[in-house]
């Protein structure tokens, strides 16, 4: 199923190159990454209201190879500079991810509110988490994803554009991910 | 990151500075911006070679560059009086340091060296680099590697502190050197926090090595380093004793500075000195003359930015740094940075390289009547 949506998609924005307007070439995207910002494909990002230089990097490290899952890999594969730039500008602009309707587990939530303190995730992620520059948006980020990712930088299967997030990972451990992906994910 | 000041809002605005992961175009490079001394000219050599950072350079005038943040190692040619950028080798991981000797390149990954032989010769279709040494720790924090080639044939490979301001066991924070086949790897320098340039004196052929300082202690100190091995096996303080005068605040404890060799000279607080060469050419004027040309890559830990620039460090009769001044400045605009240069090479007709990893491109560096030939 994943791969025939992603051929389907890939062949999408390949063909559509020269033809139609960034609206129709971003729309096999958004069928797994959510239309309003807000993903509801398991362990896969939402991208709405995400930096505009953090998105360039990814898409940039998805057609490089940098970063490696298939999907993505294909279907950066075709795009030129510019269309990575009409991408990440793109998808800077639609609507960030809301937090989920019921309020996040007290204990849990004050748990992971610490962790952030802790390790000034606020320092770099600004102080409600909507990121900045090359640093991305994580608020009201999936659950799932936050907690895959931030256990990829922690056994560096996850290789950052640069080092910062393995660094800041190393004294935080494995069952710790679990808290702190809750909170970010539920925060308001 | 660790040691960052809690609740304080300045340092909270504080964040390590990614480049742009595409290089610019040669017609969007800052060149007209940049400032030289009176007398100096400074030109595109090559672009488009995105993240640009260590350069070396080949016995036929092939002009070699590494990255950290992309894959690739490039080589710059010269073709029927015209340049042309390759790309040499890709697939590689933070591949930052080069080095060049009789006919072989040799390229430090994140935690493995390994050569392309007779590399000029076959720059159209180079082969796979093969492996020399590889007992490296994989830590991504100041993982990456600037190596050289010293006067005693010997292949210098650094490897720096796994973070911030850690303590760290004896696989860390080093100078080593080995034999260019990658045996007899001997440590010289320990206490080394993050070196990512080195050269060697031309008269007393002393190692000298820029050295990064900490990070969240304050805006102003410490500074960057400047050092000096004068014997194998010198202590350079880290993490313990910071700029050869500051006895840390977390692990300085019990610790005193004087044992510790000091730096020869102080290089700005966060500025990211990185690749350093001593000049030995005659194009430029006689003052420059065994100065060491430094690359400051350009401070984040700093509210008000510093670096971003190339100093010319002179020295006393006894080796120690008598004064830094600037020679290349424009990459700092508005507490901004429109490029950031990192490494430095001196050409065989005197010229000098100038890499930058912001930009992706290389620019070169002339003194007196500006010859127009081969521009590109």
């Amino acid at each position: 199923m994943r791969k025939t949506i992603t051929m389907l998609a890939f062949a999408l924005i390949a063909a559509s190159a020269n033809a139609e307007t960034i609206e129709q070439r971003i729309a096999p995207c958004l069928a797994c990454h959510g239309e309003k910002g807000q993903s509801e494909t398991e362990n896969t990002p939402s991208l709405g209201a995400q930096q505009a230089p953090y998105a360039l990097i990814q898409l940039f490290m998805f057609r490089e190879k940098l970063r490696v899952f298939e999907p993505m890999n294909e279907m950066a594969k075709p795009l030129t500079d510019d269309d990575l730039r009409l991408f990440s500008d793109f998808i800077a602009k639609m609507p960030k991810p809301v937090a989920p309707g019921e309020n996040g587990d007290p204990a849990r939530m004050q748990r992971g509110q610490a962790l952030v303190q802790q390790h000034r995730c606020d320092t770099c992620h600004n102080p409600d988490l909507s990121g900045k520059e090359n640093v991305p948006r994580i608020a009201n980020q999936r659950e799932d994803y936050l907690a895959k990712t931030l256990a990829e930088y922690k056994d560096n299967s996850r290789h950052g554009y640069d080092a910062s997030m393995a660094d800041v990972m190393a004294p935080i451990s494995v069952a710790q991910i679990a808290d702190l992906a809750y909170y970010i994910a539920h925060m308001r | 990151m660790i040691g960052r000041p809690a609740g304080n809002d300045a340092a909270a605005k504080l964040a390590p500075i990614a480049p742009p992961p595409i290089a610019a175009t040669s017609d969007k490079l800052p060149t007209a911006k940049l400032k030289v001394p009176a007398g100096f000219n400074i030109e595109v050599y090559a672009a488009g070679m995105a993240n640009a950072r260590s350069l070396a350079l080949g016995d036929k005038g092939t002009v070699f560059v590494g990255s950290r943040l992309v894959d690739k190692v490039y080589a710059i040619v010269n073709k029927d009086g015209k340049r042309e950028v390759k790309v040499l080798a890709s697939g590689l991981y933070r591949p930052n340091g080069l080095a060049f000797k009789d006919g072989t390149l040799y390229i430090a990954e994140l935690s493995k060296v390994s050569k392309i032989e007779k590399v000029e010769d076959n720059l159209d279709n180079p082969p796979k680099p093969t492996v020399i040494f590889d007992k490296l720790p994989k830590d991504e924090a100041h993982g990456w590697k600037f190596i050289a080639i010293g006067p005693d044939n010997k292949l210098y490979v650094p490897v720096g502190q796994p973070g911030n301001n850690v303590l760290h066991d004896d696989e860390h924070g080093l100078i080593q050197r080995m034999n260019l086949d990658g045996s007899g790897a001997e440590v010289i320098a320990r206490g080394v926090r993050n070196t990512v340039g080195f050269d060697w004196h031309p008269e007393t052929k002393q190692l000298y090595f820029t050295d990064n300082g900490r990070d969240w202690m304050s805006e102003d100190v410490p500074e960057d380093e400047l050092n000096r091995i004068t014997k194998v096996g010198e202590h350079f303080g880290a993490p313990f004793c910071l700029q050869g005068n500051i006895v840390d605040p977390e692990f300085g404890w019990g610790k005193s500075c004087s044992e510790y060799t000091a730096p020869v000279g102080l290089l700005g607080p966060h500025s990211a000195a990185l690749g350093m060469r001593f000049y030995t050419g005659s194009l430029f004027p006689k003052a420059y003359k065994n100065a060491a040309i430094i690359a400051r890559h350009g401070s984040w830990n700093r509210s008000k930015k510093v670096g971003g620039d190339l100093m010319v460090a002179k020295f006393n009769k006894d080796g120690t740094m008598k004064s830094l001044e600037p020679f290349l400045t424009g990459f700092l605009e508005d507490n901004k940075y429109i490029g950031r240069p990192v490494d430095v090479l001196q050409m065989k007709d005197g010229s000098l390289l100038v890499s930058d990893d912001w930009n992706g491109a290389v620019y070169r560096i002339t003194y007196g009547k500006q010859k127009v030939a081969g521009k590109s």
